[in-house]
């Protein structure tokens, strides 16, 4: 096959991996998209600017109080998953009833809100986060930097964490019974508004955890969650609203793809993704993974 | 009669802005299974309802073993020792019928093992990982009165188990709510089937236009059989 595209191997592997990297960052967040929208039907818009602050969180964290990394990695998707909490009970839980568009504009009107006020404080420029684990490893056909090979990992590992929690414990078993009829798993002695809350909580945590590991790669900015979270939103659409295992699967594929297309057609690997979203969408509507209510 | 369980008050409740209880009374006795007998419309399932906390709006007393619930939040009032029987079942289609039977968490000690639920409804078990939807009717209202038996709880609100059921299943499900009583549970039972309310319980409430409009002892339901007909238009 590399013959019929006279493509050399290593610029062929080597996207690959950048793609495995991007697909990561996809994966985590489309992660904890599909966990919120799974239990509180509301699609999270904010999602972005909570991932953004899990980097910002991380930075002042280190410039002001020489937090480590890796206490970082910790301790700010706890402070920003708190953050969370607060905005739904605040205002998320006020419009649970009502039509998704109206959880669409909350959560789209919070992310400028909050994107504005980190970019009137601290600028657009970006600041740079020193990498933790510097180094790398000659592959032969690239050089991979030894902390991007970690987030790799890491974002797997925090995936499949996630993934079992919550289909295969106990942890999260009635989430699903609380989706369907609230009312009657209320009645049955499960607080359910406590367990929205603390949904909410997890997926937000997750926005900022992938934030916390971006930072050493990307500059710190206001605005590096913008552009990110339409791609992820793509990424949803493509595995299908609501399915843990299909943004999982979904965002590490679609990373694949747009680092394979960068290499056989570069021009077209910032709309690729958009392009199997349209396809995706004509043949089967409810997502690779998800299922027709 | 043996102490009181449960006692309704002025129980005033409203659907936003359709008020439908307009001042229920009654009492339920520890080990005793009353009904609440009345037309359709007459506020017998919101009566269930708001005592469970799950209306718009609720004013009044309702008193559980001494402690008032009316204020409190549903999860509040189940972990008090009450379980509710929707009369659409609520049969969650994401479970399995093991699933359903597990959802509703402990709430006291003393509820019944899966295994004795299991030999009570031995159907359950045959189909126990089936999507829980999948049931025929009377196997998913069996589910929907097995789920509530594990938890602890003491008073067993029912509405409607008999509904759209095949006469055998009825009776099955009468012989049913008949050990239910003799395991110690107080249960309060909303029937439109008269007859089969006649043969298990031990009292009658009559509710007509949102209030209880008149009591019946099962003893002296055969002197009362005219006036009964009277209030259910039967």
């Amino acid at each position: 096959m590399l013959d019929i595209f006279s493509i050399p191997p290593q610029a062929l592997f080597g996207q690959l991996l950048l793609g495995l990297i991007n697909g990561a960052f996809y994966a985590m967040l489309s992660l904890g998209l599909a966990v919120i929208f799974g239990m509180l039907n509301v699609i999270n818009f904010t999602h972005g600017a909570q991932y953004m602050m899990g980097a910002f969180a991380a930075w002042l964290m280190l410039t002001e109080f020489d937090v480590p990394f890796w206490a970082a990695l910790i301790l700010s998707p706890v402070v920003v998953g708190l953050f969370g909490i607060v905005i739904e009970r605040l205002m998320l839980r006020r419009i649970y009833h009502l039509d998704h568009l109206y959880g669409f504009l909350l959560t789209f009107g919070l992310a400028l809100i909050i994107e504005g006020v980190f970019q009137w404080r601290w600028g657009s420029s970006g600041a740079p986060y020193p990498s933790p684990i510097p180094g790398g490893t000659n592959l032969g056909f690239m050089f991979l930097p030894t902390y991007r090979g970690f987030v790799v990992v890491a974002a797997l590992v925090i995936c499949l964490v996630t993934w079992y929690a919550i289909e295969r414990t106990n942890l999260f078993a009635n989430l699903p019974a609380a989706t369907e009829n609230p009312t009657l798993v209320r009645a049955f002695g499960i607080n359910v508004p406590r367990l929205i809350t603390l949904t909410y909580g997890l997926g937000v945590a997750l926005a900022a955890l992938a934030g916390v590991l971006a930072a050493p790669i990307q500059q710190v900015s206001a605005l590096m969650g913008t552009n990110l979270v339409l791609v992820v939103f793509a990424v949803v659409v493509i595995g299908g609203m609501g399915s843990i295992m299909g943004s999982i699967v979904t965002g590490f594929g679609l990373g694949l793809v747009e680092g394979f297309t960068k290499v056989v057609y570069p021009p077209a690997s910032n709309t690729v993704i958009f392009v199997v979203m349209a396809i995706v969408l004509l043949v089967k509507p409810a997502g690779l993974f998800g299922q027709t209510k | 009669m043996a102490e009181t369980l449960l006692k309704v008050e002025n129980l005033q409740a409203w659907y936003g802005e359709s008020h439908i209880l307009h001042g229920v009374g009654f009492e339920i006795g520890r080990g005793e299974l009353v009904t609440l007998l009345g037309r359709n419309g007459a506020g017998k399932t919101t009566t269930l309802r708001s005592i469970m906390g799950i209306v718009g709006k609720r004013t009044g007393t309702v008193r559980f073993e001494n402690h008032e619930t009316v204020g409190r939040p549903s999860d509040a009032i189940a972990r008090m020792g009450l379980a509710y029987c929707p009369e659409e079942r609520g049969i969650f289609s994401s479970l399995n019928v093991e699933e359903n039977l597990m959802l509703p968490p402990a709430v006291k000690p003393g509820g019944m093992s899966l295994e004795e639920i299991y030999t009570l409804f031995p159907n359950l078990k045959e189909r126990r990982r089936s999507q829980g939807t999948k049931l025929s009717g009377g196997e998913q209202q069996m589910l929907a009165i097995g789920r509530i038996l594990r938890t602890g709880a003491t008073l067993l609100l029912l509405d409607e188990p008999t509904e759209g059921l095949a006469p055998v299943i009825v009776q099955r499900i009468g012989e049913i709510i008949r050990q239910l009583k003799s395991r110690g549970f107080t249960i309060l039972l909303v029937e439109q089937n008269f007859h089969f309310a006649a043969t298990v319980a031990d009292r009658h409430y009559v509710m007509e236009d949102g209030r209880v409009v008149d009591m019946v002892a099962s003893a002296d339901v055969n002197a009362s059989i005219g006036k009964l007909q009277t209030y259910l238009g039967v």
